[in-house]
């Protein structure tokens, strides 16, 4: 009836896991105690559980990712403080399995989890309005990701208390993750949490394809898009032609371990290498997905904060191309060290340095777009400038680990560890803090606090590089990573000094969390009654802050790069039309939600190997999806009049801001108070 | 100092990649401080607050300095490529390596839950956690994996390569000074995967052949049997000695993964 | 009364760009699905010779009964064909009808695929006897897998045809039926020379 569930499948021995467990039982009980006593099911169902809206979508992307971000810390900090204390002649707090699952898990919860959805988030809520679309070609098809995603999500939670997660690593490499290795539930949640989310992600891959290339608005050519929108296309691409990879690589794995295939086993015919391989053929161009869009967001950024037209538009995109082309075609430098001849391996090792070409491109054009600006040091831009210094280090360590020679000594070490967080976090989550800190004011209506987003900065960056810098020279002293204890004395004060970077690290994630409940108690006075809180460049900054459901009343017309920007230079860019026309949106629709209920069900019934449970739940999916299927009547029609009203709300807080001395970027050398020479503001 | 295995080394190969180490970082100092200075040097010339500095906004487009920002990068790639071709078929694990007048000493190593088996089929003696090495003398190390994927490393001595259940891989190592070493699995295989390690001993060849008698005395016979034994998941403290040993126990080893019976190696009882 | 036939028009207009631009949508699924196929295909590659000591493809496979097979699906892309010559001519009985005769080629080939398995796994040659036949049976089990579904797919147009007649959604979505039932006879195609064929001239 329970498959091979029963109570023993709860940790009870483990203090630390259910110390988790409780805190997370607490924080689950507060949410919807608060929830019930506010009065908010009915606002929280109708307003966002089963919303279309990409903008919500990717309020509710970036929710998950900060929860996973803070799960998957607390993680890193465990393992800093076991490794600090489990030298020679001690063996830490932590057993070895416990150990596994926290590397095991941390790697996973970052990538797939953090890195993805902050990317898929930032896209939601960015990419619609840059191209002046209203939403995205499939809105349904999005609220499916994300709740994919969430299920996905919600199975590594439930793995903490339920059963146990991974010890494999986030590579899962086997035959270490088959069934007669590991026979517990761990690898399993770690399948169906990578399966269903993932699906989800191809799902979001098609979905944005689609919409960037078929709803620009009038004018936008691909050759005008803002370059944050290119870079989200290309990883859409990527996304499509990369997931089905790992789809594949998971459904072998899965089907060896529960039907006793042997696609990967050790004997029988199966082929260890082929899972790494396939592995790899996604897990290359994952790499990529997560960065490119930070690259775009540092654009931007860039181009924003400089007051200045980025340098070298066209060189950016023809380096993300060359970028996303070549990412698929180094994987083998993942697994130098397997004996496959030296001539693949220097093909494979070219390659690979042959992607520092356009990346080393794309960081001269961030400089020279620099040269000659004028450059405010707000918060985007100071996630920039840090991504740029520490970046470099990364980028330089990853060409030597390019070299098949170096690498066969420093592979599978902690320099190893040092390098892919050194281009990892810097790189994406600086990116994704980087357009977190630069629209979140265009998601909520007002800014973020400068001061507390500065320490939390100066928290990161330093910390930083005082917990990785070290792991490159412990990697040179032949320190293995995944190492649970040691028995060298020469590692351990660097292990130290580690530790005290990942402190520092916590202070400045400290910082972040009070920044937002700062920022949220002076919401007033952080205020963008503009929409243009930077003096933005992009279509998305026309619009209202937060926008109107329906974004933009009338669909602009694109001139050029720059579309916001232009408009402001010749002075159009805030004019009310005469007359609004009805605008048709897509309805909200719990199917999604549903689908999303329903895959957490089947996944935790195929991990469980409760069978009844998993058809349930495989049955709630197809009947939702065919039930939509049948559904016609999927839009639902603002009437002019009461977008007319919407609209002179927002005008009359334009006017308001006027009053108040708000400036606005007029694109023009100076900056004048608005509505200074704003006469188009004022038809009447 | 010594405790930094990428360049005190004590075998050719190590030598070999402590100097491609040591170019390459060079090289990649003519990307890192031009990068590093000018950003910062921009970022303070180009601030906001000096109305000196010129201010050009609509500056986006030089052929000429798109020659040089791909120009730069394409030459150094190009020398790296270069000294990639070379040195990953000079490096390559494969490769036997020349000694003078010393032939090379033929070890199989079996990766096993979580120990190693070293057999020296030329003297008919095997060693669990220990890996005798002659100074000066070639080693060629032909390896597989009767549990999941390992890696071999002796971070002192040269490159790292997987082991396999039903394949084999080889390395070769060159020991120039004498000495024990640390050698390990590097590739995560389970509990016991962290205190797992075992003694790469550089020795002279009086020492080296007083280890083999030494080996030999231990009258342990290494059959099918006590191969059976040995493979239980486990983590022996010392150092056991095997002599005689099965004749061919590689290739033993590797066909049994190929034949049709179900029987696995890999299994163990749960991780937790 | 001019306003109303603009607005109509307008309508129109919409819904056909909105088909469009889901038709693009689901040709990019597709090339998703040629992905995983492509990973599937390659993963029967390299275990074509795993046999494990057990049977080779040589030794297994039955080609007339596979022939009947690839007949029943090349038979039922044809009357699919026909489903849309029916749907442009606006005859709704007969796009039922085609949509019915498709229904049952597939549903054959789909019978005849799981005849093959269970044959195959009661002499002891299922899926767990070795690396070749786990590549086999998932290579091939999920076309067929891919089939069934479309054969659902095929069950719910039928009913919406029936209750919404050919209403521009309806065509719409027949459309992309059409597209998924010719790439699966595609694919098809691709295992029959690779897996059937590949296997018995080895």
């Amino acid at each position: 009836m329970l498959g091979r569930l029963s109570l023993d499948a709860i940790p009870y021995d483990n203090g630390i896991i259910m110390f988790a467990v409780a805190l997370m039982a607490i924080v689950g009980v507060v949410a919807v105690g608060s929830t019930t006593y506010l009065g908010k099911w009915g606002y929280l169902y109708k307003e966002w559980l089963t919303s279309v809206d990409h903008k919500k979508i990717g309020i509710m992307y970036i929710i998950l990712a900060f929860v996973f971000l803070l799960r998957g810390f607390v993680d890193a900090l465990m393992m800093r403080a076991q490794q600090a204390t489990a030298g020679p002649g001690h063996s830490g707090y932590l057993p070895p399995e416990h150990f596994a699952e926290l590397f095991t898990g941390h790697g996973t919860m970052m990538i797939l989890f953090v890195a993805m959805p902050l990317i898929i988030g930032i896209i939601n809520i960015a990419v619609p309005p840059q191209i002046g679309a209203r939403d995205v070609a499939f809105p349904f098809m999005n609220s499916i990701s994300l709740w994919l995603t969430y299920a996905g999500g919600l199975l590594i939670m439930a793995s903490l208390a339920v059963g146990q997660f991974s010890t494999a690593g986030w590579t899962g490499y086997a035959p270490f993750s088959e069934y007669p290795a590991n026979p517990s539930t761990g690898v399993d949640y770690w399948i169906w949490a990578l399966q269903i989310s993932g699906i989800g992600t191809t799902l979001t891959g098609i979905n944005f394809l689609v919409t960037i290339l078929r709803e620009r608005a009038p004018g936008m050519t691909l050759m005008r898009m803002p370059i944050f929108t290119w870079t989200a296309l290309i990883t859409m691409i990527m996304v499509v032609l990369a997931f089905p990879a790992l789809t594949v690589a998971l459904g072998m794995l899965t089907l060896d371990r529960l039907f006793d295939f042997h696609f990967f086993t050790g004997g029988m015919g199966g082929n260890q290498m082929m899972y790494i391989n396939m592995f790899w053929i996604w897990g290359h161009p994952e790499v990529y997905i997560v960065i490119l869009p930070a690259f775009g967001v540092f654009s931007e950024v860039t181009a924003t904060f400089c007051n200045k037209r980025l340098f070298g538009y066209r060189t950016m995109v023809y380096a993300t191309m060359v970028i996303a082309l070549l990412s698929f075609t180094v994987w083998v430098h993942h697994f130098f060290t397997m004996g496959q001849g030296p001539l693949r391996n220097t093909v494979f090792a070219i390659s690979t340095m042959v992607i520092g070409i356009p990346t080393g491109v794309k960081i001269y054009n961030w400089m020279a777009t620099m040269f000659r600006g004028r450059i405010e040091f707000k918060q985007p831009m100071l996630w920039t400038l840090g991504f740029i210094l520490l970046f470099t280090v990364g980028g330089m360590t990853g060409v030597m680990l390019a070299i098949p020679g170096i690498d066969y000594k420093v592979h599978n070490s902690e320099f190893l560890v040092a390098h892919f967080h050194n281009v990892l976090i810097p790189g994406t989550i600086f990116g994704m803090f980087a357009g977190y800190t630069y629209w979140f004011p265009k998601a909520f209506g007002f800014r973020l606090d400068e001061q507390w987003g500065r320490r939390a900065f100066w928290g990161w960056t330093i910390g930083f590089t005082v917990a990785f810098m070290p792991l490159y020279v412990l990697g040179a002293m032949g320190m293995p990573r995944r190492m649970v204890s040691y028995s060298n004395p020469a590692w351990t004060p660097w292990l130290w000094v580690a530790a005290f970077g990942a402190l520092i690290v916590l202070y400045g994630i400290a910082c972040q969390v009070v920044q937002l409940l700062v920022s949220i108690k002076n919401r007033d006075r952080l205020a963008d009654l503009t929409g243009d809180p930077w003096g933005g460049r992009t279509l998305e900054w026309a619009m209202s802050s937060p926008p109107a459901e329906y974004n933009f009343a009338v669909i602009p017309t694109v001139h050029g790069i720059d579309a916001f920007m232009e408009m402001k230079e010749q002075g159009t860019a805030y004019q009310q039309p005469a007359e609004y026309s009805d605008i048709h949106m897509p309805k909200s629709t719990p199917a999604g939600l549903v689908i999303g209920a329903g895959a957490f069900v089947f996944g935790f019934g195929v991990i469980w190997w409760i069978w009844w449970l998993a058809i349930l739940g495989g049955l709630t999916m197809l009947a939702s999806v065919i039930w939509r299927a049948c559904t016609d009547d999927v839009e639902f029609t603002i009437p002019a009049a009461e977008v007319k009203r919407v609209e002179d709300e927002r005008f009359r807080k334009l006017a308001l801001a006027g009053q108040r001395g708000d400036v606005i970027d007029t694109g023009s050398r100076g900056r004048m108070p608005f509505g200074g020479d704003m006469t188009g503001l004022h038809p009447g | 100092m010594q405790s930094l295995t990428a360049f005190y080394t004590a075998g050719a190969v190590g030598a070999d990649e402590r100097g491609l180490i040591a170019i390459t970082a060079v090289l990649m100092l003519f990307v890192f401080i031009p990068v590093v200075s000018l950003t910062l040097f921009f970022a303070w010339r180009y601030r906001e607050s000096n109305a000196e500095a010129r201010y050009s906004p609509k500056w986006s487009h030089s052929n000429l300095l798109e020659v040089f920002l791909w120009g730069g990068p394409i030459v150094i790639i190009a020398i790296l490529g270069t000294l990639t071709w070379i040195s990953t078929h000079r490096l390559d694990p494969y490769n036997s390596l020349a000694s003078e007048n010393q032939d090379p000493v033929q070890v199989e190593a079996i990766a096993m839950d979580w120990k190693w088996l070293f057999v020296y089929p030329q003297y008919n003696v095997a060693a669990v956690n220990e890996l005798a090495m002659p100074v000066n003398t070639p080693i060629s190390l032909h390896l597989t994996s009767d549990t999941v994927m390992t890696a071999i490393m002796i971070p002192r001595m040269g490159s790292q390569i997987y082991a396999m259940s039903g394949m084999r891989t080889q390395l070769h190592l060159l020991p120039t000074q004498t000495g024990d070493f640390m050698g390990k699995n590097y590739q995560y295989n389970g509990r016991g995967f962290a205190s797992e390690r075992f003694h790469a001993r550089s020795m002279t060849d009086e020492q080296f052949k007083s280890w083999i008698k030494k080996a030999k005395a231990s009258g342990q016979r290494l059959d099918e049997a006590r191969y059976a034994e040995l493979t239980k998941p486990s983590q022996p403290e010392g150092v056991t000695y095997f002599s005689p040993v099965k004749p061919h126990l590689l290739n033993y080893v590797i066909k049994q993964y190929h034949t049709g019976s179900p029987r696995n190696r890999i299994t163990r009882t749960a991780e937790r | 009364m001019a306003t109303t036939d603009a607005s109509m028009h307008d309508e129109i207009q919409a819904e056909a760009s909105q088909g469009t631009v889901v038709n693009f949508g689901f040709w990019i699924y597709l090339m998703s699905d040629v992905i995983i196929f492509s990973m599937l295909f390659a993963g029967f590659v390299v275990l074509s010779t795993s046999y494990a000591g057990g049977p080779t493809g040589r030794e297994l496979f039955e080609l007339p009964g596979v022939f009947l097979e690839t007949l029943a699906l090349l038979f039922s892309s044809l009357t699919y064909g026909l489903v849309m010559i029916s749907l442009r001519q606006g005859n709704k009985r007969r796009v039922q009808g085609w949509l019915l005769v498709t229904f049952l080629l597939g549903a054959c080939f789909i019978g005849l695929e799981l005849h093959e398995f269970l044959s195959l796994a009661l002499e002891g040659h299922g899926p767990q006897r070795s690396g070749f036949l786990s590549a086999f049976f998932t290579l091939v089990g999920t076309h067929g897998t891919h089939v069934t579904f479309g054969l659902l797919w095929i069950l719910v147009m039928v009913g919406q045809v029936a209750y919404k007649g050919l209403t521009p959604a309806v065509a719409s979505r027949l459309t992309r039926l059409s597209l998924f039932w010719h790439f699966l006879d595609i694919v098809w195609i691709a295992v029959f020379s690779t897996v059937y064929l590949g296997g018995m001239y080895r």
